[in-house]
């Protein structure tokens, strides 16, 4: 009953809240809007100083880059494949997080997804019509990223592991196992990769313009849709939100937290295995190795830019495409820019939109306030 | 006449558009006790922070001993002999009395010259104030009022002659509270002065000399205690007439709708919770779970509740039996026609990010109209919400509001109303007015009276022995977990339910009440 802790806590906590009560809090549009757009910002500014401390003149290097990533309809083609794969990345990461869970295991999920939907269309891709292979391979893919995800939400729900520390594992041994099917099961008689064998065309996802994107794009955008309508238009959504705000009221309330729990999981693996269709099923049209390349980790700066909300993502994950490929021709047109700069920007971008989401809203509360007054 | 010990005069203080202390002047006189009252969110609170400098105030000046001051901080507070004890401990429990004593003021890079200088130094205040306790017990095994005691010290150890306590009943039973007055007294006559924040009008009357009585962020009336009475501070706190008892007829029992006999709960680590607890609630009563927080029931209403499974007895309801090897869930328990008010409003009852309409149907969300066709329809939780709002006046009247953004007492309304809303068979409800207005209390009361003649079988968990014997039919009295006694409402008085709660029985035949446990209470 007594009090325990240490004394002066308190005080920091009632001085820390008089800093913040004395602010008023940002309008709406500010807050979903102006604060990511002045951390992009950030970011660039920190980008540019970098490449002129290289010795590249950072705006030639930013007209190249955003010509890079929108300045042909090739380029923007490339642009929004890389954003469908951010997009299932960041949906899965959200929606575990509004469950209060924190998937790090996107990664492996992908990886599992791209197995499942690969497996389902090498038994059937010589049986079945383009028509229903489409659909069995996706589903295939929500199939075994859920499952993939399954095994960490039940060690967590039933025997207290931790998920971040299960899920982060649960990427290695994915990696793990891809590279023993790919060498040793999956691999195409007398081939000297590790790949599989090619798909029929009934497996092929149909192309939208002429490279890389493909109907996934669609398939995304759908998700971002559904994700919206199941978190805050159904019991199950608002029982998942319920649970990440506040589990003892949800236990209040009636929910099963174990059994929530997996529905989180499963459904946050099936939207990150959803990657798998897009590689395989879109690009590569076989199983091949390491093709989830980061989109599982990237998916967790998509949704802290996108504050969590399908529409947010969506802007975020085009903003993550657009470096992914604007990043690449800068590489190729600037030698003094290798592909580690490249990651150094996105890095840079993941920090500020990220990890100090929070770091210039004083600033704006502060010229807010002396703007009213 | 000597200058007071404190003296604020035209203090100000806003937080953002709400104004919260309002050019507020008074002056404590020096070696007398001054309580302090308002309702919650009256601005007494924030005015003591800004007194022990916790805030700064927008406006005004603090004098104390007649000459102006500067608080920056608590440190400026405690260099001109203010200290503070706070309404929840700051010790820390696996250190003995002399370590916490020392804390923050340890001396030294070395701490066995401070602990030896603070040894003598305790000595030196259990002498001059009567204030004795053990310097090396640890805080965990001693009692939660001579743990108050530690806290006092601790401020009188850093040389406080102004001691500022902030609600200090809340956790204490009524013994240990006049114990508390009693210590308050003798410091009293070794001339330390001493202010008194409280909501509870008994405490003001037993132990002031002086009141202030503070509404809305604004000092609104000054009395000597002695010339003014528990219904005249009631009046000035609200700004209206209160009625401070609750008028009711005599119950009329039906049917029993909840029995539990002999019902255990033992937790993971093997602590028996629940002993052996028998009860019956029929309807069209309002019994009453009377009893020091920690005792148990918590646990017992967790288990009525569904939330936790009971590990031995079996528990009935509405013709339903519930044991270990068939425990409810509190979606089932629901469904049952028991509604539940947890203690915990903030923690349980509600979400605080959620919008009031989303918290107006928590528990209730798959059910129609709230949800139909595999979705949630918006416009009818909403208008469901607007009019829970309207029938228990929450206010303001707004679905879309962030549940944080209401008070708690209003915060309490939507709760109740929520679980009142279906007519349930059973009511269990845990703290009903615990950080709730003295204005909603009257009202929540009444509500609870109403669905009781309604027919509704009603159980009230509270700490507030007032609220128990205004509301109860029937009083059960819990301690370490087992149900020490059961008095009748119209006979019950206080000081036997104190007794009670602090673990004395009844013994047949005998006039007083033995103490049986907690013997080690002073």
């Amino acid at each position: 009953m007594s009090g325990s802790g240490e004394p002066r806590s308190q005080q920091h906590e009632k001085k820390g809240r008089r800093v913040t009560l004395s602010r008023r809090p940002l309008p709406a549009w500010a807050d979903i809007v102006l604060l990511p757009l002045v951390n992009v910002a950030l970011a660039f500014l920190t980008v540019g100083i970098i490449v002129r401390i290289i010795g590249v003149d950072p705006f030639h290097a930013l007209e190249l880059l955003v010509a890079g990533a929108i300045g042909s309809p090739e380029s923007i083609g490339y642009t929004l494949y890389y954003a469908t794969n951010f997009i299932f990345t960041g949906l899965a990461v959200a929606v575990a997080f509004h469950g209060g869970l924190f998937n790090i295991g996107g990664e492996g999920q992908a990886y599992l997804g791209g197995l499942g939907c690969g497996l389902a269309i090498l038994a059937l891709d010589r049986y079945l019509p383009i028509w229903l292979m489409i659909p069995v391979g996706i589903i295939a893919a929500a199939l075994f990223g859920a499952a993939w995800a399954a095994v960490p939400a039940w060690l967590q729900a039933w025997r207290g592991s931790h998920i971040v520390i299960t899920t982060i594992m649960f990427n290695f041994v994915a990696s793990a196992l891809m590279v023993y099917l790919m060498v040793n099961v999956l691999i195409a008689p007398g081939s000297m990769t590790p790949q599989s064998r090619g798909f029929e065309p009934s497996a092929f996802l149909p192309q939208m313009g002429g490279n890389a994107l493909n109907l996934s794009l669609l398939l995304a955008l759908a998700c971002c849709v559904a994700v919206w309508v199941f978190l805050w238009h159904t019991p199950w959504g608002y029982a998942l939100r319920t649970m990440g705000h506040n589990p003892e009221a949800a236990v209040y309330a009636g929910t099963n937290l174990r059994h929530m729990t997996m529905l989180a999981m499963c459904i946050s693996g099936g939207l990150a295995g959803f990657v798998g269709v897009n590689e395989l099923m879109g690009v590569h049209h076989r199983i091949v190795l390491d093709f989830p390349a980061g989109y599982g980790f990237a998916g967790i700066a998509v949704a802290l830019m996108g504050r969590n909300h399908p529409f947010g993502i969506a802007l975020a994950a085009l903003l993550f495409g657009a470096l992914q490929q604007g990043g690449a021709e800068l590489v190729f047109e600037i030698p003094k820019i290798t592909r580690e700069t490249v990651v150094l920007i996105q890095g840079l971008v993941i920090l500020f939109s990220g990890a100090l989401v929070q770091l210039p809203r004083p600033w704006l509360q502060a010229l807010f306030s002396f703007r009213r007054s | 006449m000597t200058a007071p010990a404190i003296e604020l005069s035209g203090i100000d203080k806003s937080f953002g558009s709400v104004h919260a202390v309002r050019g507020v002047s008074l002056a404590i006189e020096k070696g007398a006790i001054t309580g302090i009252i308002g309702e919650n969110g009256a601005g007494k609170s924030t005015l003591m922070s800004i007194l022990y400098g916790l805030y700064r105030a927008d406006a005004g000046e603090i004098r104390v001993d007649g000459k102006p001051v500067q608080m920056e901080g608590p440190r400026d507070a405690i260099r001109h002999g203010i200290g503070m004890v706070h309404q929840h401990f700051m010790l820390i429990d696996s250190f003995t009395v002399l370590e916490n004593l020392i804390l923050g003021a340890e001396g030294g890079p070395m701490l066995a010259a401070g602990l030896a200088a603070a040894r003598a130094e305790l000595a030196r205040l259990s002498r001059d104030y009567g204030l004795t306790v053990d310097p090396d017990a640890k805080i965990a095994d001693l009692s939660v009022g001579e743990q108050q005691r530690v806290e006092i010290l601790k401020v009188l150890f850093r040389g406080a002659r102004i001691l500022i306590l902030d609600e200090p009943s809340a956790v204490l039973t009524p013994q240990e509270t006049d114990q508390l007055f009693r210590i308050l007294a003798t410091l009293k006559e070794r001339g330390v002065t001493i202010v008194l924040i409280t909501h509870k009008l008994r405490e003001i009357m037993a132990a002031t000399d002086r009141v202030f009585v503070m509404r809305q962020g604004q000092m609104v009336a000054e009395r000597r205690t002695v010339d003014t009475d528990a219904e005249e501070l009631a009046e000035l706190m609200v700004g209206r007439k209160v009625r401070l008892h609750v008028d009711k007829a005599a119950p009329r029992r039906g049917e029993v709708r909840l029995k539990a006999e002999h019902l255990g709960l033992v937790d993971e680590r093997g602590v028996r919770l629940l002993d052996d607890v028998g009860l019956e609630l029929r309807s069209g009563e309002i019994v009453g779970i009377a009893g020091v927080s920690g005792n148990g029931q918590t646990e017992l209403l967790q288990v009525l509740a569904g939330i936790r499974r009971p590990s031995n007895g079996r528990l009935v309801v509405c013709g339903r039996t519930i044991d270990a090897g068939h425990p409810g869930d509190p979606a089932e328990m629901r469904d049952l026609g028991v509604a539940h008010v947890p203690e915990d409003r903030q923690r349980q009852g509600m979400v605080a990010a959620f919008r009031a309409s989303e918290t107006s149907i928590l528990g209730y969300h798959e059910l129609p109209p709230f949800s139909q066709h595999y979705l949630l329809n918006g416009p009818a939780v909403g208008a469901h919400c607007a009019r829970l709002m309207e029938r228990f006046d929450v206010r303001p009247r707004v679905p879309g509001l962030r549940s944080s953004n209401f008070s708690g007492g209003n915060q309490q309304k939507l709760v109740l109303a929520r679980e009142m809303a279906r007519d349930p068979k059973v009511l269990l409800v845990g703290q009903p007015t615990r950080g709730v207005d003295i204005g909603a209390i009257e009202f929540i009361h009444r509500e609870l009276v109403k669905s009781r003649d309604a027919g509704c079988a009603v159980l009230v968990v509270s700490v507030e022995l007032d609220e128990i014997l205004s509301l109860a039919d029937r009083i059960l009295v819990m301690f370490a977990g087992r149900i020490v006694g059961e008095v009748d409402g119209s006979r019950a008085d206080e000081r036997t339910l104190g007794l009670m709660m602090a673990g004395a029985r009844w013994e047949r035949g005998s006039p007083e009440p033995l103490m049986k446990r907690g013997e080690h209470r002073p």
